[in-house]
């Protein structure tokens, strides 16, 4: 007999929830608590040998925050995940696992500017060293490998290049090194992309964008197939006695989710950004609805671009999935069912009366939301150089893909007139 | 030949079993054998060491063989190397077991042949802890994708000790 393989739009609604043990609550409980009660002496000390599984302390685990895990786990096809307080804070728990000082990170170019500044920055004072490469070209990524290269890192689509990866051969690449290669995918979800599926081994999600869905609340998550043999010689903090968990060896006790548990136990333990309860239920009203959102971001984010692509005041539009754009292909192969809801496009027209077009056009918009955020129910829009990236120069802004007439859309759930409407008046204006 | 695999099969076996030898089972409680073996005691079952080196562990009397443990046993539980299965096998067929479990890691055809022919259940390459913790205690506390989709009231067993 085999267990019945349920489908993704059930998994958005049960995985990792079933009925409270004591109160048969149907609606996931909030469990507002730091800490939970031992049994007994024995109890205590078999949860702290990691002996039983149960809850100790919320830093560590929750069973709130657990339902989310479990169910970012089912959707993106994964065996284990661990939460944390925001994506920022998932990413660094799954590198900081795989990663110590002298160590060395392989990771595309186009990496959202917040991990950017992450690796870059606070990486490198922690003596983790990341070469930046063309996320497009995985003979890059293996000519910038070291022998103390732990991992490579990309992201299924980039934000706000709109890149989409060739997660395929960049695993090919990892698997060769014998690493582990890392996606971000938060900009497809899982409805979009499984990465797992096309071989990366852990995947990445700021939850606070498309699984949230609603722009109300942070989270992070990490994701690990239970497929990456970490026996292979290089990692010995996953095959060795563990001196941060009294000689515990994570691989040989826990298998095929040792990663997660030494993320949790050894480095959100002892790091701490931990997701609060409230925060994990609030994520997971919003996955229930993930399988009937993102079609409709996708569905009309590609009408937005088709639309856009012929007003004459707009100079360019970039979206996966509109024809003629250079990641087409690769987009049709690993998001057959959307793009999702972000694009990106040129208002035509320079600087006049000293407001570039772009910024006239943000001043000019009714309903769509001037903020920096993307991912929410409601259409959000930002101007990145006069906002996200105007500390950079204008030569610098270009390096990272952020032109002076670049506004960047996430399309929301509005009538699909009324965001063109939104969308055309404010165009009307900026070329006044 | 049929292992169970599922996890109606696997809820059946933990649901109906008691005793459980544990082949192998090592007195050094950083060892996997013995957090398997400590956990299921926890959830109520008696895990009765067979290991020639030591005298007791987990309060248990250690056996040097399954045909010398003194009461009947539901489950063999194996931490043994992969060629030594087909014996043990055989040893809980004439040991009168239900269910011969080789753990995490391990596969042995011959040795599933042999205990399936005498109607015992089988069960390949998976930890007792693990799925008993999976379908009816902590693992999902611990963020693990446990496959269970159910409207029905979670099971706790811990209730049983």
């Amino acid at each position: 007999m085999t267990d019945r393989a349920f489908g993704f739009d059930t998994l958005c609604l049960h995985a990792g929830q079933i009925p409270d043990a004591a109160t048969g609550a149907r609606a996931l409980p909030i469990y507002q608590t730091t800490s939970f009660v031992f049994d007994s002496a024995d109890h205590a000390a078999s949860l702290f040998n990691l002996q039983t599984f149960g809850n100790v302390y919320s830093r560590i685990s929750n069973p709130t925050v657990a339902a989310l895990e479990e169910r970012v786990a089912a959707l993106e096809g994964g065996r284990a995940a661990l939460a944390a307080s925001t994506g920022m804070a998932a990413q660094m728990l799954a590198l900081l696992t795989l990663c110590r000082h002298g160590d060395h990170i392989v990771a595309a170019r186009t990496l959202y500017g917040g991990t950017y500044s992450q690796l870059a920055t606070t990486f490198d004072q922690f003596g983790i060293g990341v070469t930046f490469v063309d996320a497009d070209d995985p003979a890059a990524f293996r000519a910038a490998l070291l022998p103390t290269t732990k991992a490579l890192y990309a992201e299924t689509i980039g934000n706000p290049q709109l890149n989409v990866c060739d997660i395929a051969s960049l695993s090919a690449v990892a698997h060769e090194a014998g690493i582990p290669l890392v996606v971000d995918n938060t900009m497809a979800s899982p409805f979009l992309c499984r990465p797992f599926e096309h071989g990366a081994d852990i995947v990445i999600h700021s939850v606070t964008k498309y699984l949230g869905g609603h722009g109300t609340t942070m989270g992070g998550v990490v994701v690990e197939s239970g497929k990456f043999p970490w026996d292979n010689g290089k990692f010995p903090q996953m095959t060795e006695p563990s001196r941060g968990y009294h000689g515990v060896r994570f691989y040989e006790t826990f298998g095929d989710f040792g990663f997660t548990m030494k993320a949790r136990m050894e480095t959100m333990r002892t790091l701490g950004p931990t997701l609060a309860p409230l925060s994990a239920f609030l994520l997971l009203q919003g996955i229930e609805t993930l399988h009937l959102r993102m079609p409709r971001h996708s569905e009309s984010a590609l009408a937005v671009a088709q639309h856009l692509a012929a007003h004459p005041a707009v100079e360019w539009v970039n979206y996966p999935l509109l024809p003629g754009n250079r990641y087409e292909p690769i987009a049709r192969r690993y998001l057959p069912r959307g793009a999702g809801g972000i694009l990106t496009f040129g208002v035509r027209g320079g600087k006049i009366g000293g407001a570039p077009a772009g910024v006239r056009f943000i001043e000019g918009v009714q309903f769509l939301s001037h903020l920096a955020n993307i991912g929410d129910a409601k259409t959000l829009v930002i101007h990145p150089a006069s906002t996200t990236h105007r500390q950079l120069t204008e030569d610098e802004q270009r390096a990272a893909g952020v032109t002076p007439e670049m506004i960047r859309l996430s399309i929301g759930l509005e009538s699909l007139d009324d965001i063109l409407w939104d969308l055309d008046q404010a165009l009307e204006k900026s070329q006044r | 030949m049929a292992s169970v695999d599922d996890i109606a099969g696997l809820r059946r076996i933990l649901l109906q079993s008691r005793v459980i030898a544990v082949v192998g089972l090592s007195p050094n409680w950083y060892r996997p054998s013995y957090f398997a073996a400590k956990y299921m005691q926890e959830h109520g079952y008696r895990a009765i060491p067979v290991n020639p080196n030591a005298s007791e562990i987990l309060g248990e009397t250690c056996y040097a063989s399954i045909d010398a443990i003194p009461v009947p046993v539901d489950i063999v539980d194996c931490f043994r190397q992969a060629d030594e299965m087909p014996d043990l096998a055989r040893a809980a067929v004439a040991k009168g077991a239900k269910v011969f479990w080789m753990q995490l890691g391990l596969r042995n055809d011959e040795a599933a042949r042999i205990a399936d022919a005498a109607g015992l259940d089988v069960v390949q390459n998976r930890c007792v802890k693990i799925e008993h913790a999976r379908l009816m205690g902590g693992l999902h506390w611990a963020g693990v994708n446990t496959g269970v989709v159910s409207a029905k009231r979670e099971l706790v067993t811990r209730d049983r000790k």
